[in-house]
């Protein structure tokens, strides 16, 4: 699942797709923590994946709201477009 | 009662395995969709998916946080989102072509197949595989205990991502007010200070 995530953040153009292959990154990293975690029976895999659920709210906010502002000032959600986007 | 024990974790594998492929078969489902509420509906049933796996395994209080917050919060923001940049006169076509019932099948079939899943589970006396459960009591204690320094940074995060969401959406609305108060001093210096004179150059809105 990560290789998928990873795979459509490299592939993929549009802001929004980029945003949700992060998420199915995190979610995959959460998810070797919770198998580890139950593997070892310890409790701190499932701490750690709150970690992660945390992290991925704030960073979901912060990156929708840029999306909104990018979207607004260029018309546009290609992530080509915003390469001249330096200085 | 040894061999009662033994099917049911074959059958607690098999739950695995299904939920799990489930994930990965919306995920893949999902990076291919060309339409972003489309991807968004496949998403919401991959992180369903992922929830059943972590009830499977034994951690049902992080199959709740799953659900409630990514397939909750989170993909609402994401629902917001979508919603405010789809703004357009072209959009009530789109939306006819949306509500056809045909898109509506992947997502259904897998979702229901998570739900005869859940229903099996619940109806079941042990969850969990053999590695046994790890309920909400020692996630808290082991939360609270040596990962507090964890939770006050997560905290910090929080105020952070909240505070810098709120500041790049609403840089924008400030924009035509700073515009308009320039306007109005270039206009005020260009009459002389006078306040009546300063309007002559605009159209007169009374008739």
């Amino acid at each position: 699942m990560f290789s998928l995530g990873l795979v459509s953040l490299l592939v993929r153009r549009n802001l929004i797709f980029v945003l949700m292959s992060l998420e199915v990154m995190l979610n995959a990293a959460g998810l070797a923590f919770v198998v580890a975690g139950s593997r070892w029976h310890q409790a701190d895999g499932q701490v750690v994946f709150l970690f992660i659920l945390a992290m991925a709210a704030a960073e979901v906010s912060v990156g929708l709201a840029l999306v909104v502002q990018i979207y607004r000032r260029f018309k546009s959600l290609d992530v080509d477009e915003l390469s001249g986007m330096r200085g | 009662m040894t061999s009662v024990r033994y099917y049911r974790e074959t059958y607690m594998e098999l739950v695995f395995y299904i939920a799990g492929a489930v994930a990965v078969i919306s995920t893949g489902l999902m990076l291919t969709r060309l339409n972003v509420v489309h991807a968004l509906l496949y998403l919401i049933v991959s992180l369903l998916g992922v929830a059943v796996v972590f009830y499977v395994l034994g951690a049902p209080f992080v199959a709740a946080l799953e659900v409630i917050v990514y397939a909750g919060a989170i993909m609402v923001l994401f629902v917001f989102v979508v919603m405010m940049l789809n703004l357009g006169a072209h959009e009530v076509d789109i939306e006819k072509q949306w509500l056809t019932p045909g898109i509506w099948v992947g997502p259904v079939v897998l979702a229901g197949i998570l739900i005869i899943e859940v229903i099996y589970l619940v109806r079941g006396t042990t969850p969990g595989l053999a590695t046994g459960e790890l309920g909400p009591k020692e996630v808290g204690i082991a939360l609270f205990g040596p990962y507090l320094i964890g939770v006050e940074l997560a905290s910090m995060l929080l105020l952070a991502g909240l505070v810098g969401a709120y500041h790049l959406g609403a840089r924008e609305t400030e924009r035509p007010e700073i515009q308009h108060d320039t306007n109005t001093d270039e206009r005020r210096t260009a009459a002389g200070g006078d306040l009546v004179l300063a309007g002559a150059g605009q159209p007169s809105r009374t008739p």
